[in-house]
């Protein structure tokens, strides 16, 4: 892509304020209802992935820290909490979705800052879903009966939630928003490289005046989120991230009577049949794949395009993607912004040598990618088998594998042929074909002529090693209350 | 595996159809298009709608749209001293400034061309005239000749004609092929701006499909609108028409120009519009050559927001000429 070649309109830099945001040098756990250092005193860094700024210290909360929490979990579901009529617990959570509102500019730089995705995304969808699922799950706090759990469905207790670094705040909604919705007190741990919003968010929660202990933030790194999950006094363990992870959740709580929802990995295929709208399918493979850099668990990451048509979708797929704008996430005009960490630039990068080693050949446009900061270029991969690691490995950034088919029923084949199972989409104008393979698709969620649509109404989750358990909807409801006896 | 070269009997359905070759062909072709999908295309435009220019790319890009204007007055009202004005306007838009670009060219009705030529002689503002019965085009084919034939013999560079839509929406592609092509003849030097009158066209599949018959006939510009029917220009169908002139160019190098036209009112609607042009097509298009806006109250939002720009403060519409 050449810049300079187009210089009647190049986009001065429109970057969003950072004015809206009042760091504070260090944060602290949040425990039955305040903020409290933890008992070790240890803490860790979080950085802006965009140009590896310091932007704080959290703490690293320990087994000490994490008793508290759920003993103050515990105390609230017995208490003030558990005992709260649903139409009471529905006004704390529409006054939390009114606040996140009023906040949404804050939370929307802050989360770009931590996170390192465009303020175009956290500003128009991260922030904006947050808000709705707040908003829908407080509909349900006093309509439980409804859920189809026969009458009265009862609380499961304390929950331990874990949630990954690439929605932050967005993985806190889909967590807290249900638990609390069905009268459950949480303990939550949010990522590692993205403490911050989770926070902000524990700051909300005193401004609503939520009784004590019905939320408890702990920060931390790996062994924090272990002793969370294996903490005997958590009724129900839910965890989004990893399916290696998941796989020692699982182990940890086998045995156990805990109840456990994991939401794991993928490696989701985009099957564009030769009869699509061919423009708006480039669309949804790029959102697909490059939407908050490709760390997406439902990812398209797999583009499978019928043979007759596949040079001219690639080749409108090239024009497209070297429009896309990359670098500093914080500019209105920014498509793709910064890798999370150095460890998963880390992972990227080997994956892509797999390709390369492998036999595919690799594209990228021309964009230069800024100095400091972790960056990876849009990368697209042709020539792909069904062999190959990125085709079956989830690589979780901006890493596309193109393979081809010639029959519908290889097409459903290969989509298939993964251990994963989270998402599809499928692009046909032809409505037949359109049922015919989504009916064969073992998927949580299959996107037809669109991707990466959601809602809080619409219940999401995977088959096979992408996790069990659903979330959002009527059915997300389910892993969080006990049918009444 | 080698393969002799050798004379072979080929069955004549195998060929490609030539595109006027019949009603059958014509659709065969305009319906073997892409499809469009209604969601996706309103998705993308609304996506491109959020990109934020400001400053310098402010400042060039309002310039640019300043001289991408067809200014235009289309009221059965005109007379040849509003022509005279909204000329004058056309040529120097700011009376305080010189700085300020003219713009593209005054678009009038036929019988108003002799009015524009005349205003407008020596200045390099191109005279546009609305023809073959605008803007319902329901008229006898000899008519809309004639219209158009009188319009270039007083002096219009630019004509824009509209499509018969009766004809189109029925299916009969082969009479609105063959009458953009008879506009064209008459229009000789001029160029042909050929209206599809989107609001009537019901589907973004048709927007495509007719997009394409009138590149196919020899449009020099396909244009979005007459102004006098809801909608007018839309974001998702200005994309889809430059989507539709960018892939005609890729396959045969003939750069075919857009115009939207009807309801783009302030400078960020041009603005809109002007990104578009930048994503969808590429700069190619970024030229009053191959992209022009049909319009008549944007030109003195965007004189507004060049003095804000320039000055830091709002002037306030008194002080823009209403012509």
């Amino acid at each position: 892509m050449e810049e300079q070649a187009d210089p009647i309109f190049e986009y001065a830099p429109a970057p969003e304020s950072r004015a809206v945001v009042r760091l504070r040098s260090s944060y602290e756990l949040f425990i039955d209802g305040e903020f409290t250092p933890a008992e070790s005193g240890e803490r860790m860094a979080t950085l802006n992935p965009a140009d590896e700024e310091h932007l704080a210290q959290v703490s690293v909360a320990g087994e000490p820290d994490v008793d508290r929490a759920v003993a103050a979990a515990r105390r609230a579901f017995e208490g003030a909490w558990g005992a709260m009529p649903g139409a009471e617990r529905g006004k704390y959570l529409f006054r939390i979705a009114r606040i996140l509102q009023e906040r949404a500019r804050e939370l929307a730089v802050l989360e770009t800052l931590d996170n390192g995705k465009p303020i175009k995304e956290t500003r128009d969808v991260d922030i904006p879903m947050v808000a709705a699922y707040f908003f829908y799950h407080a509909g349900w706090a006093d309509k439980l009966d409804y859920a189809g759990m026969g009458p009265a469905p009862r609380p499961v207790g304390v929950a331990a939630q874990v949630i990954p670094w690439n929605f932050p705040l967005l993985m806190l909604a889909w967590k807290i928003a249900p638990a609390l919705a069905a009268g459950n007190t949480v303990v939550l741990k949010p990522a590692e490289t993205t403490p911050l919003s989770a926070l902000v968010f524990a700051e909300i929660c005193q401004e609503t005046g939520l009784p004590p202990g019905v939320v408890n933030i702990l920060t931390g790194a790996g062994a924090t989120g272990r002793s969370l999950v294996g903490h005997p006094g958590a009724d129900k363990v839910a965890f989004t991230g990893s399916t290696a992870v998941g796989r020692e959740i699982a182990r940890s709580v086998a045995g156990t009577d805990k109840r456990l929802t994991l939401e794991l990995g993928g490696k989701g295929a985009n099957i564009v049949y030769d009869d699509a709208a061919l423009d708006q399918a480039v669309e949804g493979v790029v959102s697909g794949i490059f939407f908050n850099q490709g760390h997406v668990c439902c990812a398209g990451s797999r583009l499978l395009v019928q043979e007759s048509v596949a040079d001219e979708l690639l080749e409108r797929l090239r024009a497209r993607i070297e429009r896309l704008r990359l670098g500093d996430p914080l500019d209105k005009n920014t498509d793709i912004g910064a890798i999370n960490s150095a460890e998963q630039l880390e992972r990227i990068r080997e994956l892509v040598r797999a390709g390369d080693e492998e036999g595919a050949e690799s594209w990228s446009p021309q964009c230069p990618l800024p100095e400091k900061g972790y960056w990876f270029a849009p990368t697209v991969f042709t020539g792909v088998t069904q062999a190959h690691r990125v085709a079956r490995e989830e690589i979780f950034g901006p890493v596309l594998s193109v393979l081809t088919f010639r029959t519908p029923d290889e097409a459903v084949a290969k989509a298939n042929n993964t251990p994963y199972g989270l998402s599809a989409g499928v692009w046909t104008e032809k409505g037949s074909r359109m049922l015919w393979t989504a009916e064969r698709l073992r998927a949580g969620v299959i996107w037809s002529n669109t991707f990466n649509k959601f809602d809080p109404a619409s219940p999401f989750g995977g088959y096979k090693e992408s996790g069990y358990g659903r979330e959002g909807g009527r059915h997300g409801l389910e892993a969080y209350l006990v049918h009444a006896a | 595996m080698t393969r002799e070269t050798r004379e072979v009997a080929v069955p004549e359905t195998v060929l490609p159809p030539d595109p006027a070759a019949s009603n059958t062909s014509l659709r065969a072709l305009l319906h073997g298009l892409p499809g469009v999908d209604e969601v996706g295309a309103k998705e993308r435009a609304a996506d491109l709608a959020t990109r934020s220019i400001k400053t310098g790319a402010k400042a060039r890009a309002i310039d640019l749209a300043i001289r991408m204007i067809d200014l235009t007055t289309l009221e059965g009202a005109d007379t040849p001293g509003k022509v005279r004005a909204l000329s004058a306007k056309a040529v120097r838009p700011d009376p305080d400034d010189p700085t300020v670009p003219s713009v593209a060219a005054v678009c009038v009705y036929s019988d108003r061309v002799a009015a524009a030529a005349e205003a407008l002689a020596g200045s390099g503002v191109k005279v546009a005239s609305v023809a073959t019965s605008f803007p319902s085009g329901r008229a006898p084919l000899e008519a809309k000749l004639a219209d158009t034939r009188l319009a270039v013999a007083d002096g219009a560079a630019e004509i824009d004609m509209v499509i018969d839509r009766g004809a189109f929406l029925a299916g009969d592609y082969r009479a609105v092929y063959d009458e953009i092509t008879a506009i064209k003849e008459a229009c000789g030097d001029a160029h042909l701006k050929v209206i599809l009158e989107t609001g009537e066209l019901a589907t973004y599949d048709n927007v495509r499909r007719a997009s394409w018959l009138a590149i196919l006939a020899g449009a020099d510009f396909v244009k979005t609108s007459t102004g006098k029917v809801a909608p007018s220009a839309t974001l998702p169908v200005t994309l889809i028409m430059l989507e539709a002139v960018r892939d005609h160019y890729a396959a045969t190098g003939r750069r075919v120009g857009v115009k939207p036209a009807g309801g783009i009112r302030t400078a960020k609607d041009a603005l809109k519009n002007l990104v578009l042009v930048n994503e969808v097509a590429g700069d190619g298009w970024l030229d009053p050559d191959h992209f022009r806006l049909g319009a008549s109250s944007l030109l003195n939002d965007l004189l507004m927001q060049r003095t804000r720009l320039s000055t830091g403060t709002y002037p306030g519409p008194d002080y823009y000429t209403l012509d």
